[in-house]
């Protein structure tokens, strides 16, 4: 898994809560056998129309989504399939972060294991975020990770909760499949005991 | 000893390791897999140059992207065939057992499960799914993950997870007729919203919970991931271990009786703590249906569309009336006479032949409205053969609904059974968020007896004005 350490980039808003991951990659784009091209399908009903033509106001597709690596997202982002198309789609637009107030427990997990950063930050914090890129849709914000803290272009910042054992994962790349098989030998010994 | 619940001890009996600020090393007692969320997995471990450490613990499927007509045909959809072979390969190249396209046994793989006695109280249950869930109802601690993590389970039957924490819904009194399981996760949907479960383990209690079916418990417990919550549970109980005694891979003779008495031990402890609890009275529950673009968005039938304007949240203002936008539907519109399209039977949550005989009970005679697509897609090809002998596909022919194969089919309408944009479906599925059921199409979701209501009249009905004239 690649690395996260620092982020610097503008933000998309996409301020809709309970996005479902059939909404970040509809069921019909899951058909691949391998994780590349995904990003063709991220957000597809709502980027195009029926005639395949991109809609012109929705936020991907507006000139500022280009080079933009956070996304800025509605309450309970994730929710519904367990799909980790979802984040494989995410981070092949070029998405290395999701701002919301929550995420669903299994989008959360998939982002985690792809370093595709779920940010938490509170209602007001948000509330905040949203009135920055609505009033300047090019402001940065630099996410740093080992310091937990999003930046902001006026110099403050506010932090971010994150568990250390995920944080410790993302800063040094680490995966976590390498981790478990650390444990050969209590896995072995588990299934002896419960044979 | 402080009591513990019912997931505490499933969860305790299956910690191999932990290390301090550090997930749980969590072993998975059934890792069950099918063509859409795997193949990356397996890449992944030919990849490291791993194999499957426990094929033993390991059962694949095809439900997601397989026809539900014509089955003996090759499949039309080159990526659903490249899908499915791939599948076939990596168990055949892995070790693992499959129950392919030919198999009498394939369905979806959360009916099958439970049907072939590979679900068990005490157990925990992996997938790549997110109504992995589902197997909740035996007292099994079962859950969706990502394709990462089927990887790690196939490479070492392990998990990492952290504990989550515990919700005890206590569902009281008793159902009205004409009122399901469906109608009683829909109401707690209703009442917590789509991420009221978030970070927690439903554990479903109370005496309307006791006197449920196991296919009603599926039912449910299906649907706690709608909730937010990962996992759902219920404790086992008589109903539990007839439903498994004597299925092909539950255990016999001595290890039946072993089985049973750790079974047994299951059921939370009284005065257990739970983190949380939400409390329903069965008797208030009318049939349920939704009329917006979540699980959470739903009402009695007999209700009215609510009004976005009497929400003082803006973002929850802004949520329904996207929602109702979407759904061509009007604030205070009343749902009931509302003119639908299609009607789909089945999915995890209902297509198991208790769902079918309900819809076969209301259908028996009767005649599909005019114009209007009934599709009956039973959970698995054993439903099918139930079904058939019971004569329950002949009743729904003769009404003019379409009896199909076995397979996810228009729940999540990957492999062609599809909603056209604009149409309107009353559905017996999971899920009615946006272009689920095909692009631009709506969904209503509803219990098999409402679904075949609407099927008689075309349009949302009060199944109990069907029941009284019975």
């Amino acid at each position: 898994m690649a690395s996260f350490t620092t982020l610097t980039s503008r933000v998309l808003p996409l301020l809709v809560n309970d996005i479902d991951t059939d909404q970040i990659i509809p069921a019909r784009f899951l058909k691949a056998i391998d994780k590349l091209g995904l990003s063709e399908g991220l957000f597809y009903d709502w980027r195009y129309n029926a005639d395949g033509s991109p809609k012109r106001d929705f936020i991907l597709n507006k000139p500022e989504a280009k080079g933009a690596q956070i996304l800025l997202a509605g309450d309970n982002f994730g929710c519904g399939s367990s799909r980790e198309h979802a984040p494989w789609a995410l981070m092949g637009f070029g998405f290395r972060a999701v701002i919301s107030t929550s995420f669903a427990d299994i989008f959360c997990n998939n982002a985690l294991k792809n370093g595709l950063l779920p940010i938490i930050v509170s209602a007001q914090g948000h509330n905040e975020l949203r009135e920055l890129v609505e009033n300047t849709p090019s402001a940065q914000l630099t996410i740093d990770l080992a310091a937990q803290t999003v930046k902001l272009p006026d110099g403050t910042s506010f932090q971010f909760p994150i568990d250390g054992f995920s944080k410790a994962c993302l800063l040094n790349g680490v995966d976590e499949l390498g981790y478990i098989l650390r444990f050969e030998d209590n896995i072995t010994a588990y299934e002896t005991l419960h044979r | 000893m402080k009591p513990q619940t019912l997931f505490e001890k499933v969860w305790n009996e299956h910690i191999v390791a932990q290390e301090p600020e550090s997930p749980a090393v969590l072993y998975i007692d059934l890792h069950l897999i099918h063509e859409v969320t795997s193949p990356q997995a397996f890449s992944g471990l030919r990849r490291r140059r791993l194999k499957v450490r426990r094929p033993d613990k390991t059962v694949a499927t095809v439900d997601h992207s397989v026809p539900t007509r014509d089955v003996s045909l090759p499949i039309r959809d080159p990526l659903a065939a490249k899908q499915i072979a791939q599948l076939e390969e990596n168990a055949r190249e892995f070790g693992v057992r499959l129950y392919g396209m030919n198999s009498p046994r394939r369905g979806i793989v959360h009916v099958i499960g439970p049907e072939l006695g590979l679900t068990q109280p005490g157990m925990t249950i992996v997938c790549g799914d997110s109504h992995t869930s589902t197997h909740g109802a035996f007292g099994a601690l079962a859950f969706g993950i990502g394709t990462s993590e089927v990887e790690h389970v196939l490479a070492t039957q392990c998990l990492l997870q952290r504990k989550p924490k515990t919700c005890e819904v206590r569902v009281d009194g008793k159902l009205s007729p004409g009122v399901t399981a469906k109608d009683v996760i829909l109401a707690l949907l209703a009442n917590i919203g789509i991420g009221g479960g978030t970070g927690h383990v439903f554990e479903y209690t109370g005496s309307a919970i006791r006197a449920l079916t196991m296919e009603q418990r599926m039912t449910i417990c299906n649907m706690s991931i709608e909730g937010g919550a990962r996992a759902g549970m219920i404790a086992p109980d008589d109903a539990t271990f007839e439903f498994i005694a004597g299925k092909e891979f539950a255990p016999k003779d001595e290890a039946w009786d072993a089985a049973l008495h750790r079974w047994k031990n299951l059921p939370s402890g009284e005065g257990a703590y739970y983190d949380k609890t939400i409390m329903l009275n069965a008797s208030e529950i009318a049939p349920m249906i939704t009329y917006g673009t979540n699980p959470g968005m739903g009402i009695p039938v007999t209700s009215n569309v609510p009004d976005p304007d009497r929400f003082t949240d803006a973002s929850q203002k802004l949520a329904l009336r996207k929602a109702l936008e979407y759904m061509d539907l009007r604030p205070g519109q009343p749902l009931i006479g509302h003119p639908i399209d299609v009607v789909f039977i089945g999915s995890c949550t209902n297509s198991r032949i208790s769902d079918l005989r309900l819809a076969a009970s209301l259908l028996k005679d009767r005649k599909v409205a005019p114009n209007i697509r009934v599709l009956i897609v039973p959970g698995s090809q054993d439903v099918k053969i139930q079904s058939e002998a019971e004569g329950l596909d002949k009743i729904f022919k003769a009404a003019g609904a379409e009896w199909r194969e076995a397979g996810c089919s228009m729940c999540i309408a990957m492999n062609g059974d599809e909603l056209q944009p604009g149409q309107y479906a009353v559905s017996t599925s999971n899920r009615n968020f946006e272009g689920r059921q095909g692009k631009g199409g709506r969904t209503f979701l509803a219990s098999p007896l409402t679904a075949a209501a609407a099927a008689i009249t075309g349009t949302i009905t009060d199944v109990r004005t069907l029941i009284s004239t019975n």
